[in-house]
């Protein structure tokens, strides 16, 4: 049993680190989230020259070959930085979805891209009926000769502005909600009959809903097989959802850290408000939160590392426990700062909508709860 | 003991209703959600209506033009107005200003000040609150020195709610720190154009610009402007902070609220099944109906105790803290509801384009809602006042 990450995973943890102390003060990321892209562009090329964008993938494809545990030691530093730019959507969704492909051709021709920055991809699963349930899927993909033709709306795709690429799914068999005929399409953002339109969320991504009409796709741009991509779906969903709750990790550490240091400022009362017995009790809270939260967030990872049989239920209780923790050092946090908690110049309400994004992506804490129940009773 | 109208009080609720139903229209409702002076002149709009029918300064002395509604009529009215999703009046100057000007002003004051904010004529905003005087408002440093028939002001208030709209800002400030703090403070009305005052936007995190910093340098206030006497001020203001707690509950607000989510509950789908379906969704939320219903009775109960003409007392404390934490779990509940689209921000798109109707309101709504547990008194700060003057701790 070992709790400690490998030399090389410090390594490259500490150059994470580093990178957000000297490149990610609070006003850089702000200008970063408010261009055009929604990121930096000079940023994804220092990713590329660090080496962070091989992480996943084999090296075979010229990759570094990392899995749960190098992810998870990235990822808390940037929650810590609240970096936007879109490592997940890009190298762990869309790059994730290759990997699972088993599609060498469509690995040979876009796995080098990624790696290099020169390719953004994105993941484009929602729906507007969708909600949380990744099998609700009514965009559909007619076959006509050797090609598909999609067409529907996919909505609210992480890094849908900027990504030249997006693996779609989308029906090609079966109702709206069934596992069992759904297919992933990679498309090109440029190709015809694809209409973008992109908006913010708060927590500063910008996003795209997709309008496919009449889409011309080529069977050869199938990842994995036709009808049965849910499976591909899900274990990718698995994985990031780890990345997600590991980067919430590392904004809950810094809210609680935060928090206690401005308690430790802010006098009222001719006394520091760090202590008022009342306070300190709410911040051993958001200490224990933010500890638990860690450890079922290693607890997922080892699950990861060993595929253990029962990675869904460690992964559902992770996405539980990280929402309903985040949510609760979240509202501390802007609390225990007062008035000055509601200003936007503050990064405390950033961090807090950082949080809010990653409790809802993939399902919130009551949609894992349901599954959780689900997996534990069968 | 029970809560049955009578015929006069049922008649009076037709009456609300119906004036309601006549005067609060959807164009209305579409403009005071709107933004700066659409939002400024149709919340004006909407007070000259109430202050038409008489019923604008429910609590004021009949003869400045208040009304003088019973406990249960202004229950009715204030029931009645949430469930039609109209708003209440902006505070700072019916509310607040006010009934320290009726209560411990001069009579040419009276004159002066009461008519307009009637007719909505004058903005006001608060400035109690500083950078060093939050929870502990008597530690506010903002000075005013006497210089003839003037006093000279300097220093800075901070979180002014609409000071961008204001024509005068009701001030304390510091006139004597040799003794007790709380007995060196002078309460002010100030106007806002005097020479020397600035204001400063503050962003906040919803968005949405309420938040101002006001500063003062050098700036005169005639002493005519002084409420009561010098050095008294905090008595005056402290007689307003019940008042504040009770309206911060906001329980009829709350009921809308609850009513629009369970409506929005049946629209939205989970797997091609209504979320009313859901019986987590289904729990959480009669969770906070419960509570509320319960609220509504303690509210009621501060209410009826206060028909004696005193003012509520410290069960106020109660009705805030309980009234806050229900508002933030309705906000919840909107976020939860609207999933991914709870983190839309409309800019050129709007929710036409993006698909989704109620996800930017919901956020707005939800980032706001984390100041009522802080403003008004913090909830902590309601905790210490229940715990020492409830309890006797
Ligand atoms: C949206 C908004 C609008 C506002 N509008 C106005 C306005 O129009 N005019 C105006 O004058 N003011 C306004 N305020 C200011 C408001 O009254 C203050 O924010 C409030 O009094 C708290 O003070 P503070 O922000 O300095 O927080 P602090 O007093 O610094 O409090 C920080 C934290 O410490 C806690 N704390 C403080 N003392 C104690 C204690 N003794 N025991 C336990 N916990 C304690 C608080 O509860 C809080 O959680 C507004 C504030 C907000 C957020």
């Amino acid at each position: 049993m070992n709790f400690n990450l490998s030399e090389e995973q410090n390594m490259l943890k500490d150059s994470v680190t580093r990178f957000v102390q000297d490149e990610y003060d609070f006003e850089s990321r702000r200008a970063n989230a408010a261009s055009d892209l929604g990121f930096n562009p000079k940023n994804w090329q220092t990713f590329a020259d660090l080496g962070w964008l091989s992480i996943p993938f084999d090296e075979a494809h010229g990759g570094f070959g990392g899995g749960a545990t190098d992810v998870m030691a990235v990822m808390e530093e940037m929650g810590k930085g609240l970096v936007v730019e879109p490592f997940i959507a890009t190298v762990l969704m869309f790059g994730g979805l290759l990997n699972k492909s088993g599609n060498a051709a469509l690995q040979d021709a876009n796995i080098e891209k990624v790696i290099d920055g020169s390719l953004q991809g994105a993941f484009a699963y929602l729906e507007r009926q969708s909600r949380f349930e990744l099998a609700d899927v009514k965009t559909t993909a007619k076959a006509d000769g050797n090609d598909f033709l999609l067409n529907g709306e996919k909505t609210v795709v992480s890094n849908g502005a900027a990504a030249n690429k997006v693996v779609v799914s989308a029906r090609t068999s079966g109702g709206q909600c069934d596992e069992a005929g759904i297919t992933l399409f990679l498309i090109d953002t440029d190709a015809a009959g694809v209409e973008r339109t992109s908006y913010r969320l708060m927590d500063g991504q910008l996003v795209a809903n997709i309008k496919l009409t009449d889409v011309r796709v080529a069977a050869d741009q199938v990842l994995g097989d036709v009808d049965n991509g849910y499976s591909i779906i899900e274990a990718v969903v698995a994985d990031v959802t780890i990345a997600l709750c590991a980067e919430a990790l590392g904004i809950m550490q810094k809210l609680t850290t935060t928090t206690i240091e401005y308690t430790k400022t802010r006098q009222q009362f001719g006394v520091a408000i760090s202590s008022f017995q009342a306070l300190q009790h709410r911040m051993v809270d958001m200490f224990m939160a933010g500890e638990q939260a860690k450890s079922i967030l290693y607890r997922a990872v080892c699950a990861a590392e060993s595929g253990a049989d029962d990675l869904a239920k460690n992964i559902a209780a992770l996405k539980v426990m990280t929402g309903r923790n985040g949510k609760l050092i979240g509202d501390e946090a802007i609390q225990l700062h007062g008035g000055m908690g509601l200003t936007d110049e503050l990064d405390v309400g950033h961090y807090v909508k950082r949080l809010m994004m990653i409790n809802t992506t993939f399902g919130d804490a009551d949609f894992q709860q349901k599954k959780f129940n689900q997996l534990s009773h069968t | 003991m029970n809560i049955t109208f009578s015929a006069e009080e049922l008649a009076f609720r037709d009456e609300v209703r119906a004036f309601l139903s006549e005067n609060w229209t959807e164009d209305l409702a579409t403009r005071i959600r709107g933004l700066d002076d659409e939002f400024k002149a149709a919340q004006i709009e909407w007070q000259n209506k109430l202050n038409d029918k008489g019923w604008l300064a429910p609590g004021w002395p009949v003869e400045q033009g208040g009304v003088d509604w019973s406990v249960t009529e202004n229950f009715i009215f204030e029931t009645e107005r949430s469930l039609a999703g109209a708003p209440d009046v902006v505070p700072f100057g019916l509310k607040m200003v006010a009934p320290v000007i009726y209560g411990f002003g001069s009579d040419e004051q009276k004159k002066r000040f009461l008519p307009r904010i009637l007719k909505s004529e004058d903005w006001w905003c608060q400035g109690y609150s500083e950078p060093g005087a939050g929870s502990d408002l008597a530690a506010l440093k903002t000075k005013a020195e006497l210089d003839g028939d003037d006093y000279i002001v300097n220093g800075a208030k901070v979180w002014t709610t609409y000071a961008q709209y204001s024509d005068w800002i009701f001030c304390l400030v510091r006139t004597d720190s040799s003794g007790k703090r709380q007995d060196g403070i002078t309460f002010l009305l100030i106007d806002m154009k005097s020479p020397g005052i600035t204001v400063n936007k503050i962003s906040s995190i919803d968005d949405h610009h309420s938040l101002n910093e006001v500063v003062f340098e050098d700036v005169r206030v005639p002493v005519a402007n002084r409420i009561g006497e010098q050095d008294k001020g905090w008595t005056y203001a402290k007689a307003l902070l019940a008042h504040e707690r009770t309206s911060i509950a906001a329980v009829a607000d709350s009921k809308r609220r609850l009513r629009e989510l369970r409506k929005l509950l049946a629209q939205e789908v989970s797997g091609g099944r209504p979320l009313s379906e859901d019986t987590q969704f289904q729990n959480r939320l009669s969770n906070t109906e419960i509570e509320l219903m319960a609220l509504e009775f303690t509210e009621l109960r501060v209410l009826a105790s206060t028909a004696d003409g005193k003012g509520p007392g410290v069960e106020s404390s109660l009705l805030k803290i309980k009234g806050t934490e229900i508002q933030q779990a309705i906000q919840q509940m909107y976020m939860d509801l609207a999933g991914y689209y709870s983190g839309v921000i409309h800019g050129e798109e709007t929710a036409e384009t993006i698909g989704h109707a109620f996800g930017h309101d919901a956020r707005q709504a939800y980032m706001y809602g984390r100041a009522a547990t802080i403003y008004g008194g913090s909830n902590e700060v309601q905790k210490n006042i229940t715990a020492k003057y409830v309890l006797g701790l």
